[in-house]
């Protein structure tokens, strides 16, 4: 049971990390119908970012700060250089487009940092508390609590403001969100800024307790993919569903099968979720235009 | 208000309208029939920006907007309200009309939100429902009141009464005619090409991409022409 518990601990952990990932995924894709393969990297640009400002003698608040904006940088610019000149192609050319620039990222990351993991000091300590028998990290706590904030604060974004409301209907009607006025293209680019913070702070988050480097976003961004998918692609409750499914799966996985075949768990998932309900467990739009 | 001057615009490389010209003057309510396919919609369509002109030029109010973008096209005062209604399904009614003030943001929308309420009542009751909830009529108004709710100079209506019941058409072609005793232009494109020339100042028949026909709404409504083509007599 102990043992149960602690699986259930770690899996909810990382769980939430692939919700933020799919959070991400599921913002652009509604925004826009393309599914962005760079979402990975602004994970690992807000923990590498962070890691190397925090070591450069930065304060650590500063230096997340930093590091979220730096990502949201180069999500405007992604939009900016790659996505908006071909706006007209078809969404797997845009899709290509994304592997590309997600590629061009981890080169330039290995040049700017370099090839080792690093990591973070825990937020707040990292004794483990005590829970039934099994034991939580507090950087466990801060993941799930700093993911909890992004959420509640993109649902009264979306809700609530004018901005949010046109994001909505951009994903909605994109012609009547043209002839109402909205600048699609802005919407667009606000896609892909939000998104790229939620990334980032998901990276700063888990830093500690997974360690990261240059290329960690191929691993987040196929396991939000899978996220996403499992949960319905553009559905946001299916996003955060699919990200704590997938990462609970994996750590049984880990714990009662094998570890070594741990990252297969979230494709497996993926095969059998696209066999028997083809649009994921919230349903949602169809995903054969994709 | 409005000059369209030899506009040809194509769907991939396809020219579906041939050099058309026409003029809409304020206060007007013009009238754009022809059968399917005549091209109504695509000129609509290069009226608002969400169509890009293949060439020929367009003014309102004497400037050139043909180069223009959808969105800025909104902000200058054309508003438009699109075949097959376009609501924002999920959002709510009340969203849907803060949405089309998008461009027009301030008190002055507040007064034009209860101004669409008591045009359309039956929206004012349904405020809190998803649009995709409401019946094709409601859709149907709701998606003329949030054209209203970008406070235009020009509204743009493409088939408004299409798919509705008699009594709901004779409802929308009145709002039209109150719109334009409050001061608003309009261009109208309707399958009931009787009742939209009924109501217009002048019209325009469309045929395969080009005018062939414009005068009066009442003259063209005697023209034999057009009775035989759009009136079925």
């Amino acid at each position: 049971m102990a043992e149960f518990l602690q699986l259930v601990f770690s899996g909810l952990t990382v769980g939430v990390v692939y919700a933020l990932v799919a959070m991400g995924f599921t913002l652009v894709y509604n925004a826009s119908d393309v599914i962005n393969f760079a979402q990975g990297d602004f994970v690992m640009i807000g923990g590498m970012g962070t890691v190397f400002l925090a070591s450069a003698g930065i304060a650590l608040p500063l230096a997340a700060l930093i590091a979220v904006l730096a990502a949201v940088v180069v999500g405007l610019l992604l939009h900016r250089l790659a996505i908006e000149p071909a706006r007209r192609a078809t969404p797997v050319t845009l899709i290509m487009i994304t592997i590309g620039a997600s590629i061009f990222i981890k080169g330039v990351a290995l040049i700017a940092f370099d090839k080792q993991f690093h990591s973070l000091p825990a937020f707040s300590g990292s004794d483990p508390i005590a829970v039934a028998g099994a034991t939580i990290l507090p950087q466990s706590l801060w993941v799930a609590s700093g993911a909890l904030a992004l959420f509640a604060g993109l649902s009264l974004f979306l809700k609530k403001t004018l901005l949010g409301k046109a994001l909505l209907a951009t994903a909605a009607n994109r012609l009547a969100a043209r002839l109402v006025g909205i600048n699609v293209a802005a919407i667009l680019a606000l896609a892909f800024g939000v998104s790229a913070a939620i990334g980032a702070v998901a990276g700063i988050l888990v830093t500690p307790i997974t360690l990261t480097r240059y290329d960690v976003g191929t691993l987040f961004a196929l396991k939000g993919f899978a996220a996403a998918m499992v949960g319905g692609m553009g559905h946001p409750f299916g996003a955060i569903a699919g990200g704590l499914a997938i990462g609970l799966l994996e750590a049984f996985g880990a714990g009662y099968v094998s570890s070594t075949y741990k990252d297969a768990v979230a494709f497996l998932a993926i095969l059998l979720v696209l066999f028997v309900m083809p649009r994921g467990l919230f349903g949602g739009r169809s995903v054969e235009r994709v | 208000m409005l000059t369209v001057d030899t506009l040809s615009t194509a769907y991939d490389r396809i020219e579906v309208l041939h050099s058309v010209s026409l003029h809409v003057r304020k206060g007007e309510i013009v009238a754009l029939v022809g059968s399917n396919g005549a091209g109504k919609t695509t000129l609509l369509r290069t009226l608002s920006g969400v169509q890009p002109a293949l060439s020929g030029r367009i003014l309102f109010e004497g400037q050139e907007i043909h180069r223009l973008p959808a969105h800025v096209r909104v902000a200058r005062g054309i508003s438009h309200s699109p075949e097959g209604r376009q609501v924002f399904g999920p959002l709510t009614v009340e969203d849907n009309l803060w949405l089309g003030a998008f461009r027009r943001q301030g008190g002055a929308s507040r007064a034009r939100l209860d101004a669409v309420y008591s045009t359309f009542p039956v929206l004012a009751e349904k405020r809190h429902a998803a649009a995709m909830s409401l019946s094709g009529g409601q859709q149907q108004m709701l998606a003329i009141g949030r054209a209203l709710m970008a406070d235009p100079k020009l509204l743009i209506l493409d088939e408004p009464s299409l798919g509705l019941a008699p009594l709901l058409v004779d409802q929308i072609l009145d709002v039209v005619v109150d719109l334009k005793r409050k001061g608003i232009t309009v261009l109208l494109v309707e399958q009931n090409a009787s009742a939209a020339l009924a109501i217009a100042d002048r019209g325009y028949v469309l045929e395969t991409g080009r005018i062939v026909l414009e005068g009066s709404g009442k003259v063209l409504l005697l023209d034999p022409k057009v009775r035989a083509a759009y009136l079925g007599t």
